[in-house]
């Protein structure tokens, strides 16, 4: 792939033309343009926003015996939104995850989905009311042909009795034409997955929960792993999900890459919120410092300055 | 699209369309063709009768006996499992088929179906207590080979007195039992075993679910990354559970072939036959670790299996060095399969 972070780059635009055989089957709307608009607000979808949440979670709890791993923790999912959920290790992320995943259940406070309060009992209720989670291992099987793994579990067959078969045909160019939209052009669907990039196998992911008719796409520390490059890849599906009309929950400790496609940013510390702002609140580097902890922060450059040993390009 | 795709394709070195030679190199059997092909060619060169008709016959023979089971075995551990009771669940199979026919009916075919349901109850044994305790299937099925040895000897003793069973070529519906799993056909001017065509007729089943059927997909899955394929919906447990009743199954087609050869099963066979399965398996191209592997592959190992050991005596070796030369193919295609496969992931 060619530079994944310059806007103009021109092997994006595939995913922005399906040609006359890709179709516009799965009634989701055609990403538009999505190389174009990372860090503009996507106003087309203003009028989604202001409907009913596709996801709230108000003052939702959950405690494991005596730990609290979360406390009172709110959030709105919209379509056509990106909600970020920040927070440092052992901040509550991932059992807010497993909680909207249907993995746990929330033990108080309310969980909305469309405006109707519900408890998820499994993740597969969670992915019927169209919730879907792309994990950091991504689900996903490393010695597997792209197009297997793409359907895994929700194979398309043909044929009747002992000649029920898996549509091939249509698995594999399904496989080609979601993954074409989401602007990655895989020649051959045969190789196993594990021999993709990192930023790739997430693009896959997105691709898969997509297909599958997600109307939540929830991405766990989608950015971690990756480079800067492969970053700027994934960042563009979660704008790309975005701009299909998906509300979009990106959980991640980086502010830097939460700030380039957030619309509202819930910021976790010790299982508790700790600030919840919209995109034209807060600066990045504000965000960078509530995330850090503030003052924690610079007591540590402080603490670390001082420890120091002065070299030849310190600035003291 | 294709116009605009094309281009682009272009410009990116990683997209080249793969060369067929490349495509051939990624297939999982690759390793055992060619040490089939490398086998067939040294007894052919210093056993003079190799090539015969005949001889060929014997051979198919001699590798379907360990197909039936390597085919279905070679499947569980594309599911991530081993079955180490797969060698004497076969004795198992031909000793409950008999001693039932003989000790309460005068039929055969009673013996059969009775035989068939118990056969399928130790591999649901299996795959239950496997998939309830999340305990490894070495352990598991380590288990079940002793218990079944146990078992056989002492049922055996029990109830005939003797190491064998008793002979049941004189009860109803023998000939026909014999004529399904132990008669001689001829085809087309060749003498073929019964059991070739049972060979094959598993081989056409086992690449049929596991490269076209949804469970297929799921024996690959969970076999390559189990969490995975749960998280996506993948009915784990029951994949595993019926990977199990596969190598049951093929236990029992096993089992009944060899009570219907020699009318009377020796309680003490089988054992050691589970580790030439898997053998056969991993030189077809199995990996040990689950997610990898081809049904004609194992078939391939078997084959080998057959052309060495009758090979040894068309060739006039001593019949002792047989386990020498199984040895070192199986380390041979191992090492192959793994120098294939670094080298086409390297240059995909």
């Amino acid at each position: 792939m060619t530079d994944a972070n310059d806007p103009r780059d021109p092997a994006a635009r595939p995913a922005a033309e399906p040609g006359p055989t890709a179709g516009r089957t799965a009634g989701v709307p055609t990403p538009a343009d999505d190389a174009n608009d990372l860090d503009a607000p996507a106003d087309d979808v203003n009028a989604a926003a202001t409907g009913t949440p596709l996801l709230e979670l108000a003052a939702v709890s959950k405690h494991y015996g005596n730990i609290r791993a979360l406390e009172e923790v709110s959030l709105t999912v919209r379509a056509g939104r990106v909600t970020c959920v920040l927070g440092d290790n052992g901040a509550g992320k991932s059992t807010l995850i497993k909680i909207i995943a249907g993995l746990h259940r929330h033990d108080a406070g309310v969980f909305r989905v469309d405006g109707a309060e519900t408890t998820l009992a499994s993740p597969r209720q969670a992915l019927e009311l169209g919730i879907a989670t792309v994990y950091q291992d991504l689900a996903m099987v490393p010695l597997m042909p792209v197009w297997r793994n793409f359907f895994l579990g929700s194979e398309p067959t043909v044929g009747r009795g002992p000649l029920r078969r898996l549509d091939v045909r249509r698995m594999r160019s399904t496989t080609r034409e979601r993954l074409l939209r989401m602007g990655i052009d895989l020649r051959d669907v045969d190789q196993p997955i594990g021999t993709l990039s990192g930023g790739e196998r997430q693009s896959v992911a997105i691709a898969r929960a997509v297909h599958f008719g997600a109307r939540v796409l929830v991405l766990d520390e989608p950015t971690a792993a990756l480079g800067v490059k492969q970053a700027g890849v994934v960042l563009r599906r979660v704008a790309a999900a975005r701009d299909a009309g998906l509300g979009v929950v990106l959980v991640t400790h980086n502010p830097h890459h939460a700030h380039l496609v957030g619309d509202h940013f819930v910021l976790l510390k010790r299982g508790a919120m700790a600030g919840d702002h919209a995109a034209g609140e807060i600066t990045l580097d504000e965000l960078t410092r509530q995330m850090a902890g503030g003052s924690e922060l610079a007591e540590l450059g402080h603490e670390l300055r001082r420890a120091a040993p002065p070299g030849p390009d310190s600035d003291e | 699209m294709s116009a605009t795709v094309e281009s682009i394709a272009a410009e990116d070195e990683r997209l080249l369309p793969r060369s067929p030679l490349r495509r051939l190199i990624g297939r999982p059997e690759l390793g055992s063709v060619l040490g089939a092909v490398a086998v067939f060619l040294v007894f052919a060169v210093v056993a003079d009768n190799f090539l015969r008709a005949g001889s060929l016959g014997t051979v198919l023979y001699a590798a379907s006996t360990i197909g039936i089971m390597a085919v279905p075995v070679a499947l569980l551990m594309i599911g991530g499992e081993f079955d180490l009771s797969a060698g004497v669940m076969v004795t198992s199979s031909a000793l409950i088929s008999s001693m039932i026919s003989y000790e309460f009916t005068a039929n055969v075919w009673v013996g059969i179906g009775v035989s068939l349901v118990a056969t399928l109850a130790i591999g649901l044994f299996n795959g239950i207590l496997l998939t309830r305790t999340g305990l490894p299937s070495f352990i598991i099925t380590l288990g079940t080979f002793l218990m079944l040895t146990g078992l056989n000897l002492g049922f055996t003793k029990l109830i005939s007195g003797t190491v064998a069973t008793k002979s049941i070529a004189d009860m109803d519906g023998f000939p026909a039992a014999r004529a399904l799993f132990a008669s001689q056909l001829n085809i087309g001017g060749f003498a073929v075993q019964v059991t070739v065509l049972w060979w094959i007729a598993m081989i056409a089943a086992a690449t049929w679910i596991l490269l076209r059927t949804r469970a297929g997909n799921w024996i690959f899955a969970v076999g390559g990354g189990r969490d995975a394929a749960r998280a996506v919906g993948v009915p784990v447990e029951r994949t595993k559970i019926g990977l199990y009743l596969g190598v049951a199954l093929g236990a029992w087609i096993s089992g009944q072939h060899l009570l219907f050869n020699y009318n009377v099963v020796q309680s003490g066979e089988g054992v050691g036959n589970e580790l030439i399965y898997i053998a056969a398996a991993v030189i077809g191209g199995c990996l040990l670790t689950g997610g990898y592997g081809s049904a004609i592959g194992a078939a391939v190992g078997a084959l080998i299996f057959g052309m060495t050991s009758k090979g040894i005596v068309f060739a006039q070796w001593d019949p002792n060095w047989f386990k020498f030369f199984l040895g070192a193919m199986l380390l041979a295609a191992t090492l192959l399969n793994l120098w294939i496969r670094r080298r086409a992931e390297a240059t995909r």
